[in-house]
């Protein structure tokens, strides 16, 4: 079930999203819009539903969507498995990327790859054509080992797994890119490096989530809207200014603005 | 909550077994039964010299006074032996010499099998003896082989043409005394394959047979014989597979390896009897004795096995290192899915000074399949400076299958070091999730993830067969083999 190719400019609408898990409820009315070309950043508090609206927008069933909707290219994105969302062009950077060991990255990307390709009505792609997109993604994120020798993940450390992340998006190319606490954990190089690849990626045709829980990332990726997360509800929006505010304030600023 | 992997395991066991199917020729059969004047009949039949129709009559006499063994960890519904065909062949006219004569319905058979006796796969370099239940149709390579001093024909031509060697060997790693199957085998063996490089020879090409299983109720009972001399090297490949049935078949093989000094020999296997369907109904009984001998001194013997097939697998290629500086390694993946049992495993015997052992074993377990490694590590008093290390890994897919484990190390000598390491495991939801959001589905995803809990095994396959084997376990996870 391939989704309208011609879609509007809104590329993603999520309208008063409730979403559980095991009876518990994380997202309490979740609104938001985001267009093609923007890039929103989501910021919070720990335990907040941050990573739960990407597993939910992502399609983890593990989650269960009580009510609201997403829309996605103008269509309802529950429809959707896991799998037909990615094809559809909806890429999660993991904030703890898992290792699968034994499966090469360079295999693991192929299979991918090819899967997005098929699933537009294309031949998969020959194997030098395909070895020279590696080449050419690996760059983006200054990536020099040979991947092909390396297990997804395996044996990695925490910049190299978010490097790898973002690598994986340059390879699959997305339509709306969520990034999970990409810059938990990563240095001020490693941070600059996973900044500058999302940055050349951007296009008129892509939206990014930036979810973060640090301002300092904003810093490098400029979102063009920032928005609070706060015990499961969107909160307070704004545009870049408001991480400043933030960084600031502090969480406890929203906390008690909530409470009054 | 844990999302249905179990649900989706189960919804992807579904597809026909590929390779069901029958060969529709004359067969000549012996009657159901088994008593002196059926192995008396199956010798005569065979042509066979006095000294070989008394080491079967001998077999079976022994076999009479043995009790089928119950220790493993197998359900075996009970087998009437009387009730099984001990001899089939195709018939015959006169003696092929080349292709065009054999039996064009056999090589269609072939076809299908997508082993191809043309000169395709001469190009490739793989010398194929194709046995067709009991009788081996077709020698390839014979002549180009000889060249160099290589034998390699089926059994019943080595018997012929080859009774000195068949004297010398034949018993001499697994005597019919051994067990159960091992006496039943020596006395109704039917063919197999045999092979003898001479000294310092490497043998140019890897070496393969395929079996087949096609008449029912005909129990294979192939006998295969690799001698490598002093110096020589020799790559083999063993792959069967076997029609759809409803009866269970036995398959009750011997396979002895004898290494001289300096030789080394690589064994690989690729299996896929028919395991019975969905429901357990059906499926080959697969009990093998495998054994090699490095006996002279840094000879080396290699077994590779895949194992997907079969209703009950009960196997342990094994090594006896006898020769100082000998080495024997066991690398093996074995799947179980629906109501497969497996208990296989190796035993690794360190008699000699300095040897050195291996032992990589990788389960997998799906549906409400049973898969046991059971393995021994016997370092004997006089084996100073013996090394083994084993790893058993199991993989369990879904939560209704059994891994099990039985590791057996008995060290009688202070100078030797045994290492063991096992790991249980399933495949995450986590790792699953992973693959779906890169627009992987999730079998695909288990292909990808079980191929690579395996690599290191598949990797030590001969390239042709290495790529047979992934395509296998995927295939084998999807259910197409149940």
């Amino acid at each position: 079930m391939r989704l309208n190719d011609k879609y509007t400019i809104m590329l993603i609408s999520i309208n008063n999203l409730h979403a559980s898990i095991n009876g518990k409820e994380i997202l309490k009315g979740i609104n938001l819009k985001v267009n093609k070309g923007e890039v929103h950043a989501i910021m919070g508090p720990n335990g907040t539903g941050k990573s739960t609206l990407a597993s939910v927008i992502a399609g983890r069933d593990v989650f269960e969507v009580t009510s609201g909707e997403i829309l996605y290219k103008d269509k309802d994105l529950r429809k959707l498995s896991v799998e037909e969302r990615a094809r559809e062009g909806i890429f999660l950077g993991f904030q703890y990327p898992v290792e699968i060991p034994g499966v090469s990255i360079t295999n693991f990307m192929r299979t991918a790859v090819n899967e997005l390709r098929k699933y537009k009505g294309q031949d998969p792609l020959p194997p030098g054509d395909f070895l020279r997109l590696m080449e050419e993604k690996k760059k983006l994120v200054e990536i020099t080992s040979n991947l092909t020798n390396r297990s997804v993940n395996e044996g990695f450390s925490g910049g190299e797994k978010k490097k790898n992340e973002i690598f994986q998006m340059a390879m699959l190319d997305p339509i709306l890119a969520i990034l999970d606490e990409t810059d938990s954990g990563l240095d001020i190089d490693a941070l600059r490096i996973v900044a500058n690849g999302v940055n050349k990626l951007r296009t008129k045709e892509n939206a990014f989530l930036v979810i973060t829980h640090y301002q300092r990332l904003l810093d490098y990726i400029i979102p063009d809207f920032v928005h609070v997360l706060f015990e499961g509800r969107i909160v307070k929006s704004g545009g870049k200014e408001l991480a400043f505010e933030l960084e600031e304030k502090g969480y406890d600023w929203i906390k008690n603005e909530q409470e009054v | 909550m844990e999302p249905d992997t179990n649900k989706i395991l189960d919804e992807v066991t579904q597809g026909e077994y590929k390779y069901g199917f029958v060969t529709d020729i004359e067969t000549e059969y012996a009657p159901k039964g088994l008593n002196e004047d059926i192995v008396r009949f199956i010798s005569k039949k065979k042509n066979e010299p006095g000294f070989l129709l008394e080491f079967r009559l001998k077999a079976y006499r022994h076999w009479l006074t043995m009790k089928q063994p119950g220790w493993a960890h197998l359900q075996i519904p009970p087998i009437d032996f009387q009730d099984i065909i001990y001899y089939a062949a195709p018939k015959k006219n006169k003696e092929v010499t080349s292709l065009d004569e054999v039996d064009p319905e056999l090589l269609a058979t072939f076809n299908k099998l997508g082993i191809s006796l043309e000169e395709q796969k001469k190009l490739a370099g793989v010398a194929v003896d194709a046995v067709m239940d009991s009788i081996s149709v077709k020698t390839t390579f014979s002549d180009t082989l000889s060249g160099l001093g290589i034998i390699f024909c089926s059994f019943s031509e080595a018997v012929q043409k080859h009774p000195d060697l068949i004297k010398q060997y034949m018993g001499s790693v697994v005597p019919y005394t051994d067990n159960f199957f091992a006496a039943l085998n020596s006395a109704v063996f039917s063919d197999g394959s045999f092979c003898y490089i001479p000294k310092g020879v490497r043998c140019p090409v890897e070496l393969s047979t395929y079996f087949r299983i096609n008449a029912a109720n005909t129990g294979q009972f192939e006998r295969t014989l690799i001698i490598a001399d002093e110096g020589a090297y020799v790559s083999y490949m063993e792959g069967c597979t076997a029609p759809r049935r409803d009866k269970n078949q036995l398959h009750a093989a011997i396979v002895e390896i004898i290494a001289l000094k300096d030789a080394q020999v690589k064994y690989s296997t690729v299996q896929n009897w028919y395991p019975g369907d969905r429901n357990g109904v059906g499926g080959i009984y697969n009990f093998v004795t495998k054994r090699g001998i490095c006996k002279g001194s840094n000879s080396k013997i290699s077994w590779t096995q895949v194992e997907t097939g079969s209703a009950i697998t009960w196997k342990y290629p094994s090594c006896i290192l006898l020769g100082d500086h000998s080495v024997g390694e066991f690398y093996s993946v074995a799947v179980t899915n629906n109501h497969q049992q497996a208990d296989t495993g190796t035993k690794m015997q360190h008699l000699g000074r300095n040897t050195r052992s291996t032992i990589i074993s990788k389960g997998i377990s799906a549906g409400k399949s049973n898969n046991s490694y059971r393995g021994l590590v016997r370092i004997t008093k006089n084996a100073t400076n013996a090394r083994n290390y084993s790893q058993c890994d199991s993989l369990l897919l879904g939560s209704a299958c059994g891994a099990h484990t039985w590791p057996y190390i008995q060290v009688e000598n202070k100078s030797s070091i045994v290492e063991h390491e096992a790991t249980t495991s399933k495949i995450s939801e986590d790792q699953l999730f992973y693959c779906q959001q890169r627009g992987i589905d999730t079998e695909s995803a288990i292909g990808l993830i079980v191929n690579g809990y395996a690599k290191e095994v598949l990797k030590q396959l001969p390239m042709e067969f290495a790529v047979e084997a992934q395509k296998l376990l995927s295939i084998s996870l999807e259910g197409s083999v149940g």
